[in-house]
């Protein structure tokens, strides 16, 4: 596997397939989210951790950006406007910030009713926000990485299958304290995951004060 | 699961997406835009009207049935929105699945807006401008400051004023939709903006699925080239409407309409 080495290793723990995770990210620290074996979607809340209230925004974080992916060098905003962390490594390519994350009602529009008792990220990310005093309320906007949403100029969206290989990875280095959340998403409905989700890796690295 | 029980299961899973997929972005046929002459409004059907000047908010109670007209009264304006379940405003709004389950990030005439529980909170009836923008959202304090060079009334602090004012706050306000926002991405996914997409007396009619508490900002959108900033005051008329029919083009448009509002008529059910 390639590798940037942004710094040593802190922290490391496969997170199975379809369970949630979180953890607090330092100031400076590199948070690696690996996919293991491959097509698999990574779905992700940030927070500010000194304040949850401020948190990743999807549409601020492409209005800076002026393009609708996320990928390398991409500056994570926050409600308030503030840079929470940036995109410093990237061997997928493509992650997504528009398509939200599965719920068992979003599935059961989508798919038929057969799919609501299917775990979703949403109930992922509500029990994991529980763990943390955070609610229903406070899931807003998320990110999707190595997942392949292309939009069309006619507006036409679709969920592509996982364009990320065994052993990509995504570096996302701390501009301050983060509650990164992630659920490594159990959809079996679209190709986000090859309709089989699998592990995931995350590692913390320190980075050299800078 | 085995191994051959499980790629059978993506294996139907794969067709059924593709064929949801065909029929949302292949086979769809998305009724004309309304003509800006069109769908007037009787005298004995308006609640309530406003108008909202440039930089400022308003909050409107719409009960189920109710439609509220926004007119861009100038072709000048961007109308960001945000609605939350009057019963239950843990429910609200939610960009990503309005894109998601519809197949199209292309807000018209037929297509509807949806919360995050897989129900409908508006129906888009009536639109003549088919140019409304749900990705970027509106404007800050930031994206005022590098536009114009001084920061501005902005969408942002309108909308947590106006969560304020209804007992929320920040954690409440979810990405928005902005109408009269002509946002497309070109093949690389930049945004690109569409200025002659924009004409004096667009408007769009959004029928409330569920009893609602809306508010709306008039506020430039932070990708309108305009300098000085673009901005008129907007009319909202808040209307009755007549019980939908059963062939109402947005309770009807697609698979995922017709189970998104049998989900939304059991609340009510």
């Amino acid at each position: 596997m390639p590798s940037t080495d942004p710094g040593h290793l802190v922290y490391g723990f496969d997170i199975p397939a379809e369970r949630p995770w979180s953890r607090v990210l330092k100031r400076g620290q590199t948070l690696r989210i690996i996919d293991s074996e491959g097509e698999q979607a990574v779905d992700a809340l940030i927070y500010a951790a000194a304040d949850t209230a401020e948190r990743y925004s999807a549409q601020d974080t492409l209005r800076v950006q002026g393009s609708a992916y996320l990928e390398l060098g991409t500056r994570l905003i926050s409600n308030r406007g503030r840079v929470m962390a940036r995109i410093t490594a990237d061997t997928c390519g493509r992650h997504d910030t528009s398509a939200g994350c599965c719920s068992c009602e979003s599935n059961a529009v989508r798919f038929g009713e057969a799919t609501r008792y299917l775990h979703a990220c949403r109930e992922n990310f509500i029990l994991e926000l529980s763990r943390h005093g955070l609610t229903k309320r406070d899931i807003v906007s998320n990110l999707n990485f190595f997942m392949n949403v292309p939009i069309e100029p006619t507006g036409n969206f679709t969920v592509l299958d996982g364009p990320s290989s065994p052993g990509n990875y995504v570096d996302v280095t701390a501009e301050m304290d983060l509650l990164f959340v992630i659920s490594n998403c159990p959809q079996v409905n679209n190709p986000c995951n090859g309709f089989d989700p699998t592990p995931i890796r995350v590692e913390i690295r320190e980075t050299a004060a800078a | 699961m085995s191994a051959a029980s499980k790629a059978e299961r993506a294996a139907a899973n794969r067709r059924r997406y593709e064929e949801l997929r065909a029929a949302g972005q292949e086979l769809k046929q998305l009724p004309a835009p309304t003509a800006l002459d069109g769908a007037p409004i009787a005298a004995d059907a308006v609640v309530q009207t406003e108008q909202v000047p440039p930089g400022w908010h308003t909050t409107v109670r719409l009960s189920r049935g109710e439609a509220l007209r926004i007119i861009d009264d100038h072709g000048r304006s961007s109308v960001s929105l945000l609605a939350w379940r009057s019963e239950d405003p843990t429910e609200r709004i939610n960009c990503a699945d309005t894109v998601k389950v519809q197949w199209s990030a292309a807000l018209s005439k037929g297509r509807m807006i949806l919360s995050d529980m897989g129900r409908v909170l508006l129906a888009v009836i009536e639109d003549t401008s088919g140019a409304h923008d749900l990705l970027v959202g509106g404007s800050t304090a930031d994206s005022t400051l590098s536009a114009y060079g001084e920061v501005t009334r902005n969408t942002q602090a309108n909308f947590i004023s106006a969560a304020a004012k209804i007992g929320l706050g920040l954690r409440d306000i979810p990405p928005c939709v902005t109408f009269f926002a002509p946002v497309t991405t070109d093949a690389a996914g930049r945004f690109v903006w569409h200025a002659a997409r924009k004409h004096a007396g667009d408007f769009v009619d959004l029928r409330a699925e569920m009893n609602l508490i809306v508010a709306v900002s008039n506020c430039a959108h932070p990708l309108d080239p305009a300098r000085p900033a673009a901005t008129a005051p907007i009319t909202l008329i808040r209307h009755r409407l007549p019980p939908p029919a059963v062939d109402d083009v947005c309770r009807t448009a697609s698979e995922e309409a017709v189970r998104a509002y049998a989900f939304t008529d059991q609340l009510f059910a």
